[in-house]
């Protein structure tokens, strides 16, 4: 598995997501935001948390018009991988990758601590490591991770099977208790909650270990 | 040349922040406010020329998530 981790100014999360994929096999690339190319042959972008941009305007939505997410889109577009972690999955709902916005905590307040997800389908690479239904714990650390989309958005989503985490107690107010969303074909994941942040045991848990295995396993044959 | 952005989140979005703004008021002992939403204004210092449809594509692109928000544009 070859992964990029962008790193946009702000970025604060992209050294633990690099040493996630790279615990997993991954052979890690960086990728700043002003360059125009992803390097040849990745097989995964992941765009990490932090506050790109200093959350200017909207959170994600400068990073979403930086020159490296013209070619993040283009490399979506041909089927490849991405994986926006928090403000990560701001950026894709801004750049138009996933369906829905982020707005604001329904309780106004930064909410930094381990919360409950339930894995809502494993029919996917990012999830294929998990058992539907099983419960994990993963850390939270955001003030803007109130899911929202239209209803039919929501249905849709519901419909295609591509609620990928839900929350297990709503702590932001999210949409039907969204944690994380996939794209139509699957390989487009978008969460606010940091899998990063639960793959060691020093971080004080390791159930985000899985995502990485799993995706590590099913591109490595890639 | 000046142009003037108005970026509101649609109706039926949530507002926390107005919300807070709205209890905030009542508290301070301003009856009668039955609702509070907040927004957003961003003035653009135009070259002449530049027209109310480039201020609209600029909107739709960047200053406002049509997903979320709404926008109306003033030129002066």
């Amino acid at each position: 598995m070859r992964a990029a981790v962008v790193v946009f100014p702000g970025s604060n999360c992209d050294r633990d997501l690099a040493v996630a994929f790279e615990r997993a096999g991954a052979d890690v690339t960086m990728v700043w935001h002003k360059d125009s190319e992803l390097p040849e042959g990745i097989d995964i972008v992941g765009i990490p948390g932090g506050f790109s941009y200093g959350d200017y305007l909207r959170c994600g939505a400068i990073a979403a018009n930086s020159p490296i997410c013209k070619s993040v889109a283009t490399h979506a577009g041909r089927g490849g991988y991405v994986m926006g972690i928090c403000n990560g999955f701001q950026v894709l709902t801004e750049t138009g990758l996933l369906p829905g916005a982020l707005l604001r905590n329904a309780g106004l307040k930064y909410i930094c601590k381990t919360v409950g997800l339930k894995v809502e389908t494993s029919a996917s690479d990012f999830t294929a490591g998990y058992n539907a239904g099983e419960t994990i714990d993963i850390p939270i650390a955001h003030h803007d991770g109130n899911y929202f989309a239209d209803a039919d958005t929501i249905a849709m989503l519901e419909g295609e099977d591509r609620i990928a985490f839900t929350y297990t107690d709503n702590p932001n107010g999210a949409q039907a208790d969204i944690a994380g969303i996939l794209s139509q074909n699957r390989r487009v994941l978008g969460m606010m909650p940091h899998p990063e942040r639960a793959a060691d045991a020093g971080h004080g848990g390791t159930d985000g270990v899985a995502l990485f295995r799993a995706l590590a396993g099913a591109l490595a044959t890639a | 040349m000046k142009a003037r952005v108005h970026v509101m989140l649609k109706a039926g979005v949530l507002d926390p922040q107005g919300e807070a703004v709205r209890h905030a008021l009542g508290a301070m002992g301003f009856a009668g406010v039955q609702g509070v939403r907040q927004g957003k204004v961003i003035e653009l210092d135009l070259a002449e020329g530049t027209t109310e449809a480039d201020v609209t594509r600029m909107c739709e692109k960047l200053l406002a998530n049509t997903v979320i928000e709404s926008y109306t544009v003033e030129m002066s």
